[in-house]
């Protein structure tokens, strides 16, 4: 009698071949996204056990420490969320959970300044990184603007003051006719969805090409690189002033 | 012109170290993502439970038409003439509330009045005798409202006008505003409902609620209260004003938010701070300097201050340390960019 | 839930109260909150920090 094992520890060759990746199947849209995703980021680039010997400063912990705190933002906001917007003005563990709320988001973007300095100072747009750091500086917009319907959203002193205030600001540009700062279920939705769904993606894909890019290796040192190296243009009709 | 490994051809460009980087081809090192994401964790939730713990966070009681007209019904009713007659801060302030102000502008660049009103706001019916004339049983107060709406624009603006100049020098007692003897029309019994009606709380409710059950736009009540002085003294007293460096502020001795300070500076510095375009002039610089930011990686002299600070040399001083030793043995082949 | 409201309110209550009135730095035309201030330094002092002090990495080889 033959015993099968209820438990194998990979999945089969043969098993995963009869799932995909036979050449008949390749013009499939479902062939074509794995197969570009596959090559982008096989696993060892998606999840590396090891990094260049360079990645060796405290520096570098900065970011994971900004997404960390991002994520104990959402954390004690979906605390809030659970118990509605009125809750933190009435109960003592409201207070407490709003204090959780707002200090990590102090934490949140001492974190990213910080990872923002260390980043620029690494120049770490080399070696076609750039949409790296565009995405990093945009998502450091979007969590402004996250923070900031986030104290509007307050319901207190604070948030009459800056919505009255903030509201010239936002008018003289256009924005007000849309953006209402001082329409508070307007404030409360951007802040709890759309703002941090923004957040996320912007994260997701800043994360995903630092995984495709790797992380910038340092300046050269003196003649590492020699005069009159060329590199790929980036774009193939640019020509070299 | 060279080939790439499948023979198609490739443009090719000079190595430009503050915009290239050639591929790492030296040594690697074990480096535990998931750990160190557990531990950052683990630290974040510390120092976060701790900071939670040492300050707890602020929470100052909002302001109310009610607590503003009880605690000072002069500023109250002084406001309430101005909307009254259209001289306050919202009724002149043009889009997009309303037509008659004009809006900010750079040069030919006038957003706010390409887009128009938006919240419509007419101060005199939405702040006083919308308000008004929801009060029942008050046939008094009716008739002033129809007196006044009756009157031609002349002889309201006569009446306020003469109201305005002397609710400057009222008094309050014995729940009544005192005025100076004058000739003011339906408008003095009108201010003083509108004091009564405040203090009371109703207009706190009138004016959140006069399209629907379930109001969530704060925005009449909240400009309302903004075109007096209460507010506007509160805040100054918690340094939260605009030439206070304000914006990046908080109440009490709490840190605000201060990745704003480069926003907020320039509203301390000409032209802004002086000029009635201040608020657009301010944003069209912050548009460009973060446009500079996110476009650093193009920008020829601003991408190498970096190189030029030399601060990489200590990030990756044993990087350059173990190159230097080896008398640059591991240098990078032909560098991809 | 009255148990852990009680624990919340009294020992999380806020040790250090900072609803008082705050102080601010004048210099110039530059004002700031000692609260701000202090963010800020400490962001100056960390990131110094975290470049100067020595990142023991596990010494592997590999090319």
């Amino acid at each position: 009698m033959t015993i099968v094992d209820p438990k194998p520890a990979r999945p089969d060759q043969a098993d995963l071949d009869k799932a995909a990746g036979r050449p008949e199947d390749a013009a499939q849209w479902t062939a074509k996204i794995r197969e570009t995703a596959v090559e982008a980021l096989p696993p060892q680039k998606l999840l590396p056990d090891r990094q260049p010997a360079y990645v060796a400063s405290w520096i570098y912990v900065f970011g994971v420490t900004t997404i960390c705190a991002l994520l104990v933002v959402i954390a004690t906001g979906l605390v809030l969320a659970i118990m509605g917007p009125n809750w933190w003005h009435v109960s003592s563990t409201g207070l407490f959970v709003n204090s959780l709320h707002l200090w990590s988001v102090e934490v949140f973007f001492f974190a990213m300044v910080v990872h923002l300095w260390g980043k620029f100072f690494m120049a770490a747009w080399r070696g076609r990184r750039q949409a790296t750091w565009i995405t990093g500086v945009v998502c450091f917009l979007v969590s402004v603007g996250a923070a900031f319907t986030g104290y509007l959203s307050q319901q207190n002193f604070d948030s009459q003051w800056i919505s009255t205030q903030a509201k010239d600001g936002i008018n003289s540009t256009g924005a007000g006719a849309i953006f209402n700062v001082t329409n508070f279920g307007q404030m409360i939705m951007w802040h709890i969805t759309l703002l941090p769904l923004c957040v996320l993606a912007l994260v997701g894909i800043h994360v995903l090409m630092v995984r495709l890019r790797g992380v910038v290796p340092p300046f050269p040192a003196k003649g590492e690189v020699p005069e009159g190296t060329e590199v790929p243009a980036a774009n193939a009709t640019e020509v070299e002033a | 012109m060279s080939a790439d490994t499948n023979g198609r051809s490739t443009k090719v460009r000079k190595f430009k170290v503050d915009r290239d980087a050639a591929p790492w081809h030296g040594r690697y090192a074990p480096y535990d993502l998931a750990k160190e994401f557990l531990v950052a964790l683990v630290v974040v939730v510390v120092l976060v439970g701790g900071l939670a713990v040492l300050f707890g966070s602020p929470d100052d009681k909002p302001v109310t038409v009610k607590s503003w007209s009880t605690a000072n019904p002069i500023d109250f009713a002084q406001t309430a003439t101005t909307e009254l007659d259209g001289t306050s801060g919202t009724a002149g302030y043009g889009p997009p509330y309303n037509l008659n102000g004009t809006a900010q502008s750079i040069g030919p660049i006038i957003p706010a009045k390409w887009l128009g009103v938006h919240h419509p706001i007419d101060t005199a019916q939405d702040f006083v005798l919308g308000p008004l004339s929801t009060l029942p049983d008050n046939p008094e107060v009716q008739a002033a409202i129809t007196e006044y709406q009756s009157a031609s624009a002349t002889q309201q603006q006569a009446w306020t006008a003469a109201y305005e100049k002397a609710v400057a020098n009222a008094t309050y007692s014995d729940g009544k505003l005192v005025v100076p003897k004058g000739d003011y029309g339906p408008v003095a019994t009108l201010i003083a409902a509108e004091t009564s009606m405040a203090r009371s709380g109703a207009l706190d409710g009138a004016l959140l609620s006069s399209r629907q059950f379930y109001g969530t736009d704060y925005t009449k009540p909240l400009l309302f209260i903004a075109d007096g002085q209460y507010l506007a003294n509160l805040a100054d007293n918690q340094h939260l004003s605009g030439d206070q460096w304000g914006m990046m502020n908080e109440t009490g001795s709490y840190p605000g938010q201060a990745w704003l300070w480069l926003y907020t500076l320039w509203y301390q510095v000409p032209p802004a701070n002086t000029s009635s375009n201040g608020d657009i002039q301010v944003f069209a610089i912050m548009i460009v300097l973060t446009a500079l930011l996110a476009l650093v990686p193009f920008i020829p002299g601003l991408r190498s201050i970096p190189r030029w600070s030399r601060l990489y040399r200590l990030i990756w001083r044993e990087h350059y340390r173990e190159v230097e030793r080896d008398g640059g043995a591991r240098a990078a082949a032909v560098p991809t960019g | 839930m009255q148990a852990l409201a009680l624990v919340f309110g009294t020992l999380f209550g806020s040790i250090i109260d900072l609803n008082k009135p705050g102080h601010y730095i004048h210099w110039g035309f530059i004002q700031m909150s000692y609260a701000n201030g202090l963010v800020i330094l400490l962001m100056i002092i960390v990131f110094f920090a975290a470049i100067l002090i020595p990142f023991k990495s596990h010494k592997g080889e590999d090319r």
